[in-house]
């Protein structure tokens, strides 16, 4: 089995007309390299009509309704993350509340509030109640402001685990651009952080640190938006990971944080 | 025949970096089933003689046939053309230029020069537009990125001469292949390494847009884990003339035979 904990999909009312060939590739991609189950989020328009790190209600709602139809017609392929905007707290908690009871299996928190904010703080208490992980995006090492998001670091999402040490959180996309380095000697010790593999980066060396920082328990495989650096590191793996560490970076892992009804079993 | 174009040996500066050996990119080289690989010395990249790490990097490749040198050329410092009889006489496939981190103008007279020297050598130069994401590096690598109109007007600036581009992205290659014409951008080939798969499908979008023959297999091992660049043509269905044709024959009918 092998589970990508970082998937997205696109819909018709995102800015992006290929949409549906998107997907599908996604989809095919996933066939050949042996995904057995996409968990994937839809950020809200994608900046359709709210911007794609701060979505508005309504976007938030078509996407993760969008999302909850492909769950259904896709049963054993797909799961879904409920995406909420923590600034609208009231709205994300009913949205929450409505796509756990739907079938989504975690919480995908983007970049609409500091991962240390307290308005956090609500979110990962219905994440605790309802057995769920929150996935939390990360720009690892945040120097500064960046343009079209309110982004967090390690630091950030480590005060938040500190806060809530009943949830588990994914670090984004360990290469999804910014300084690694930094975010591991962060996440050393938060044994309720797991350190997601995917993004486009694939430098040398990355993932030796991954193992060495937080060991094989917390390390959990996906892709983000290049399925083929997913697969990279996923045969990089298979070379420095004895075949029992593998199964838990592919799935093992995931099935002890997401609720137990979330994956096949094996 | 699998021949990887761009990859390196000797210590990066800023991170920890394993397989950075010669030992160490024969054993990665083993492990993904690369037959050949362009090697340059990954350290001078930062010297201030970038070219003095030349002699090392003939005598490491001297010594195992499987490595092909690709000599360190800056067009700035007194004495580089003789860099290109060294590349000639060590059967090197290409030189390279790292210009945004040897301080030059991308486009000055220096670089000129070089392009002119080496279209009327017919030596391929190698240009990489970067080697790690610019989110990631270090506080004190700030060289920039070799930007896309450096390359137009490289080639534009020599009729003859062959660039090879490394590490540039879709957005990169598409704007420097439609702003050239027919016959500049047939003098320029593009390694795989930092075009992104699906679910974008840059890749298959640029091997239809611009064609197979522009596209050559190389991975910026060991900064990146060379599986990428195979997982990324595993990922497409190409027939078995066009795989071969990205992965060696591009390189060893227009670039540098074996």
């Amino acid at each position: 089995m092998l589970i990508d904990v970082h998937a997205h999909f696109l819909h018709d009312r995102s800015p992006r007309s290929d949409w549906p060939a998107r997907n599908a590739s996604r989809l095919r991609a996933g066939d050949r390299v042996g995904i057995t189950v996409h968990v994937a989020s839809i950020l809200g328009s994608w900046g359709a009509t709210s911007p794609i790190y701060f979505p508005s209600p309504p976007d938030i709602e078509y996407g993760n309704d969008f999302l909850l139809q492909l769950q259904r017609t896709n049963p054993a392929r797909i799961r879904g993350y409920a995406v909420v905007n923590p600034n609208f707290t009231t709205h994300a908690l009913a949205e929450l509340a409505r796509c756990l009871d739907a079938g989504m299996i975690g919480v995908k928190l983007a970049a609409s509030r500091r991962a240390n904010d307290p308005l956090l703080d609500p979110i990962c208490r219905v994440a605790r109640e309802r057995g769920v992980p929150v996935l939390q995006h990360i720009w690892q090492h945040r120097r500064r402001e960046y343009p079209g998001q309110e982004a967090s670091d390690a630091t950030e999402l480590g005060a938040l685990a500190a806060r809530h040490p009943g949830v588990n959180f994914l670090l984004a996309h360990i290469g999804g651009g910014g300084d690694w380095i930094y975010s591991l000697a962060v996440v050393r010790d938060l044994p309720n952080v797991f350190v997601d593999l995917s993004g486009s980066g694939v430098d040398g060396g990355m993932l030796e640190a991954c193992i060495e920082a937080v060991g094989v328990n917390r390390l959990l495989w996906g892709c983000d938006l290049t399925i083929d650096t997913g697969w990279a590191k996923l045969r990089y793996l298979e070379h420095i990971l004895t075949a029992d560490e593998l199964e838990l970076v592919k799935w093992r892992n995931a099935s002890r944080i997401f609720p137990p009804t979330a994956f096949p079993t094996d | 025949m699998r021949i990887d174009v761009n990859s390196f040996v000797g210590a990066y500066p800023f991170r920890k970096v394993p397989g950075t050996s010669p030992d160490g990119l024969l054993r990665s080289m083993d492990r993904v089933g690369i037959d050949q690989a362009w090697v340059a010395h990954l350290p001078s990249v930062f010297w201030r003689a970038p070219a003095d790490g030349n002699a090392w990097l003939y005598e490491t490749a001297g010594r195992q046939a499987r490595f092909r040198p690709v000599p360190a050329v800056h067009p700035g410092l007194a004495g580089w053309e003789h860099m290109i009889a060294g590349a000639f006489s060590a059967q090197a496939p290409a030189v390279r230029c790292d210009p945004m981190y040897y301080g030059l103008d991308p486009v000055g007279s220096e670089m000129r020069a070089l392009v002119k020297v080496c279209g009327k050598e017919q030596v391929p130069l190698m240009l990489a537009v970067r080697l790690e994401d610019a989110r990631q590096r270090h506080p004190n690598d700030r060289a920039g990125e070799l930007p896309p109109w450096a390359v137009r007007t490289l080639v534009r600036s020599d009729s003859r001469v062959r660039l090879l581009i490394t590490h540039a992205d879709r957005p990169f290659i598409e704007e420097v292949h439609f702003g050239s014409t027919p016959e500049e951008s047939a003098r320029i080939w593009w390694d795989i390494s930092w075009v992104w798969g699906p679910p974008e499908d840059h890749l298959e979008t640029l091997l239809g847009t611009i064609g197979v023959e522009r596209f050559v297999f190389g991975t910026g091992q060991p900064l990146r884990l060379p599986e990428t660049s195979i997982a990324k043509l595993d990922l497409l269905d190409l027939t078995k003339e066009q795989r071969g044709a990205i992965e060696s024959q591009n390189v060893v009918t227009d670039i540098c035979p074996l």
